[in-house]
């Protein structure tokens, strides 16, 4: 018997959805492999991990909570990737969305009804801008942006500390790097006995369904296909790449931008180091999971939120490093990139 | 005792989603033959030759080389046996020598691996008149010796059978006879040579057994002095062939509609490609650029098309100067352009008629900011209609359409998209007799409709027959403009010397 690796023709949906399917599967065995390394039960602590997340109401409720960011950020940058632009700055965006809001609600002296409006409108200008740049030194000067959207993270992470320990360091917070606490009108209301932020929750439903429409419905979504799959085709039939490049971008830099303001209004209400345990990173694997389509960036999202759910339980109950969560996240990803491998070629066994 | 063929393919059957590329088919080449496999496009003569290399694996039937049978599951295989392939588009490291391409993959010397491998490699191009200059970088030789390089590759790794897919695709007409003439060197060593073609002509030049496939089956094998260009044509495409000389156009005295002023462009290499270029093109007019590839047409072209910025002079189009406009602009304003490299133009990994609408989408077929599904799909319908695509699905993704349909998508949507110039460079090249015939009457009827045509083309017979004054293009400069249809024999002079 003979095993050996045949081209495929066509890549079926069904295949794709199998390969990715699969990553997510054989992950488990291999963390497995880590999990006896630190001396525990890999059968204990994988059901651990989901059953602290899908196994009851309060975890099914903190998986969504730490969904809503990676939804947020995942379905702008399945955008971006649409588009070609390999970005990697959503965690960047994010921080940049957090800090233009909390200027809006502590320093900006707004009327209270106005404030929590201006701080999404102006966090995700923020995320966008943060997002648009990279994208205009790609398409104007041909730099890489996956090492500017890179690189920018981390700006965003020390600008974000600076503004903690300097200038916006809270009065009332016993010297912690941190601002004050938001007032009460710049926090976001919770569902009731839960700590889902609904406009947050809202917002990211909405996301994904209006950005499905774009991408395959819209003329800006056709264009954007295009653009990502032969920007030379692209530019052959007159389309304005900047423009594209950049819209693509600011729609993926908004959308991280509000998954920024909805984790200091929604959940610390105050400005600080670590307001994401990152999020903007973790999105890529719903992105890329969903195989580039907005809806099924939901289901993946809430895959990714539950394992950070898992992770921070098997921290206390069976006294396991969070960065496990970490290895697993890797595991996927270096497992779809081979999905990817085997959705384009198939095994043959002949006798 | 040698056998007498040097490979035979038999029953060989191929299916493709939706398609049965090749039904039984059956292919014998002799020791040292040079066989042209001739068909249209999507007739399956790439896919067999595929099936030779190790690239598609038939679904049926067997394959014998030198008599014996042989299991080829892949390149490697294939390679193993001694076969080799120069594909359409060629595979080479353009950032490495000429000499570091040949020799790349195969046995070396661990310490200085390219000095035994230089001699030999220079042997090779000495016995087969493949000379090249073994240390430039492949990215600075022209396309015909990046073609020798291809086959020296083949030879260097033993290849006893050598596939050449549309070989003279990718040179000029002053090229083929050195190209032809290390064919028959290689054949007279030995080797069996296909040669995938649809131009008859170059079939009954050099070929010793013509074979002629249609729909993925082997409707002839022929000696090329048996039969005419007519008849292999016919056998080609299965019906008769339409022969009428095209009506000239009678208003070729109508007003300029591209304006064309001392032009200067730079290739890619930042050398000065066309250098000082004036042309005027009239309404109902197809002006046509002769030349020999690589005398600046490509950067006249793109410079038109406004894809690569002049250095100096202007174009102008019904007096609205193009020179400082982006690609979009100059579209919107009526100009259309059919590029020379048709990569260019398609987006393989979407769907058939998302491609057939990338020049339409933003005027009729949307609204607003929407799509309109319906129209998308019937426009595409139409499309693929009148321009004979052979497609299973409009929603089959492009990359799975042959090369010769995707050039129709290209020439069909510029066509469809009514605009006031167009600007086309090799348009048919890579299709095969019908579409050719097909694209030509489409031309014809654009003129006239006073439709301007600049017409580009390497192809001397198809810039004869279409165009109604023809400007000869040398070393980046316009060098004679014929006002009538020269003979042939004074065009091909005025394309190699200047006057």
């Amino acid at each position: 018997m003979k095993v050996r690796l045949e081209r495929r023709g066509a890549t079926s949906a069904r295949l794709v959805a199998l390969s990715r399917l699969f990553a997510v599967v054989l992950a488990l065995p291999i963390t497995s492999v880590v999990f006896l390394a630190c001396g525990t039960n890999p059968a204990k602590a994988i059901a651990e991990i989901f059953g602290n997340a899908f196994g009851s109401w309060f975890g099914i409720c903190e998986t969504i909570v730490k969904s809503i960011p990676l939804i947020l950020c995942g379905v702008g940058l399945t955008v971006a990737y649409k588009a070609g632009i390999i970005s990697i700055g959503a965690e960047g965006q994010l921080l940049f969305g957090a800090i233009a809001s909390t200027w809006v609600a502590i320093y900006s002296g707004l009327a209270p009804p106005l404030v929590l409006p201006l701080m999404f409108l102006l966090g995700g200008t923020a995320g966008a801008a943060y997002a648009v740049l990279p994208g205009i030194l790609r398409a104007k000067f041909g730099l890489n942006e996956i090492i500017v959207t890179l690189m920018l993270n981390y700006v965003a992470q020390n600008f974000l500390v600076y503004l903690v320990t300097g200038p916006w360091k809270g009065k009332g917070e016993w010297g912690f790097p941190q601002t004050d606490k938001f007032p009460d009108y710049a926090c976001l209301g919770t569902i009731p006995g839960t700590r889902i932020p609904y406009v947050t929750l809202a917002l990211a439903l909405l996301s994904v369904a209006i950005l499905h429409f774009q991408l395959f419905v819209t003329k800006l979504g056709y264009e954007m296909r295009v653009l990502g799959d032969n920007p030379e085709a692209a530019r052959f039939a007159g389309m304005r790449i900047t423009y594209l490049v950049a819209v693509s971008m600011a729609i993926s830099g908004f959308l991280s931008g509000i998954a920024g303001v909805g984790e200091v209004a929604g959940m610390h209400q105050r400005l600080k180091r670590g307001i994401s345990p990152g999020y903007g990173f973790t999105a890529i694997i719903p992105a890329w999971l969903s195989n580039l389509n907005p809806i099924f960036v939901l289901p993946a999202s809430l895959l990714m939120g539950g394992l950070f759910v898992g992770g921070d339980a098997i921290q206390i109950s069976l006294k396991l490093p969070f960065g496990i969560v970490n290895v697993f996240n890797g595991t996927i990803l270096l497992l779809l990139a081979s999905g990817e491998f085997l959705a384009r070629y198939k095994l043959v066994v002949e006798a | 005792m040698t056998p007498e063929f040097s490979f035979e393919m038999l029953g060989i059957t191929k299916k493709f989603p939706n398609v049965l590329a090749l039904d039984n088919v059956d292919f014998k080449v002799k020791v040292g033959e040079i066989r042209a496999l001739l068909g249209e496009n999507g007739a399956g003569k790439t896919t067999l030759m595929k099936v030779l290399c190790g690239l598609y694996r038939p679904d049926s039937g067997k394959i014998l080389v030198r008599g014996k049978e042989a299991r080829i599951r892949s390149p490697k295989d294939a390679i193993g046996l001694g076969i080799g392939m120069v594909h359409q588009r060629f595979a080479l490291v353009e950032s490495m020598s000429v000499l570091e391409n040949v020799v790349l993959g195969t046995k070396m010397d661990a310490l200085f691996p390219l000095r035994r491998a230089r001699a030999d490699v220079e042997e090779l191009a000495e016995k087969f008149g493949l000379k090249v200059d073994l240390d430039a970088k492949a990215w600075q030789i022209p396309a015909s010796e990046q073609q020798k390089v291809e086959i020296l590759k083949a030879m260097y790794r033993g290849a006893k059978i050598l596939v050449l897919d549309e070989p003279t695709s990718m040179i000029a007409p002053s090229e083929y006879e050195t190209l032809f003439k290390s064919l028959i060197e290689l054949s007279r060593s030995g080797t069996a040579i296909v040669f995938i073609t649809h131009k008859l002509k170059e079939a009954m030049s050099i070929c010793d057994t013509i074979t002629i496939m249609r729909r993925g089956k082997v409707v002839a094998n022929c000696d090329p002095k048996e039969v005419s260009a007519k008849e292999l044509a016919e056998m080609m495409i299965g019906r008769d062939l339409q022969t009428e000389a095209p009506q000239k156009s009678v208003a070729a005295g109508g007003q300029a509609v591209l304006e064309v002023e001392d032009l200067f462009v730079e290739n890619d290499r930042g050398m000065m490609a066309v250098k000082g270029v004036s042309l005027s093109l009239r309404r109902g007019e197809i002006l046509g650029v002769a030349g020999v590839s690589g005398n600046g047409q490509t950067e006249l072209m793109e410079a038109i098309a406004g894809m690569r910025r002049p250095k100096g002079g202007r174009v102008t189009m019904d007096g609205k100067e193009l020179s400082k406009l982006p690609p979009w602009k100059i579209r919107e304003l009526g100009l259309a352009y059919v590029p020379e490299s048709k990569r260019v133009a398609i987006s393989p990994g979407l769907s058939v008629s998302e491609n057939a609408i990338l020049k339409s989408y933003s005027k009729s077929l949307s609204r607003g900011f929407l799509m309109m599904k319906e129209s998308v799909s019937e426009y595409a319908r139409q499309l693929v209609e009148k321009f004979n695509v052979v497609a299973p699905s409009l929603e089959m993704p492009a990359k799975f359409l042959s090369g010769g349909n995707a050039q129709k998508i290209v020439l069909g949507r510029e066509l469809m998209s009514d605009p006031k110039v167009i600007v086309a460079g090799n348009p048919t090249s890579g299709l095969d007799v019908s579409s050719t015939e097909l694209g030509h009457g489409l031309f014809l009827q654009a003129r006239a409709k006073g439709v301007g045509i600049l017409l580009i083309s390497e192809d001397v017979d198809e810039i004869l027959k279409l165009s109604d004054r023809i400007a000869v293009m040398l070393g980046g400069k316009i060098t004679k403009v014929f006002d009538r249809t020269p003979p042939l024999d004074e065009l091909s002079l005025a394309m190699t010397f200047e006057q």
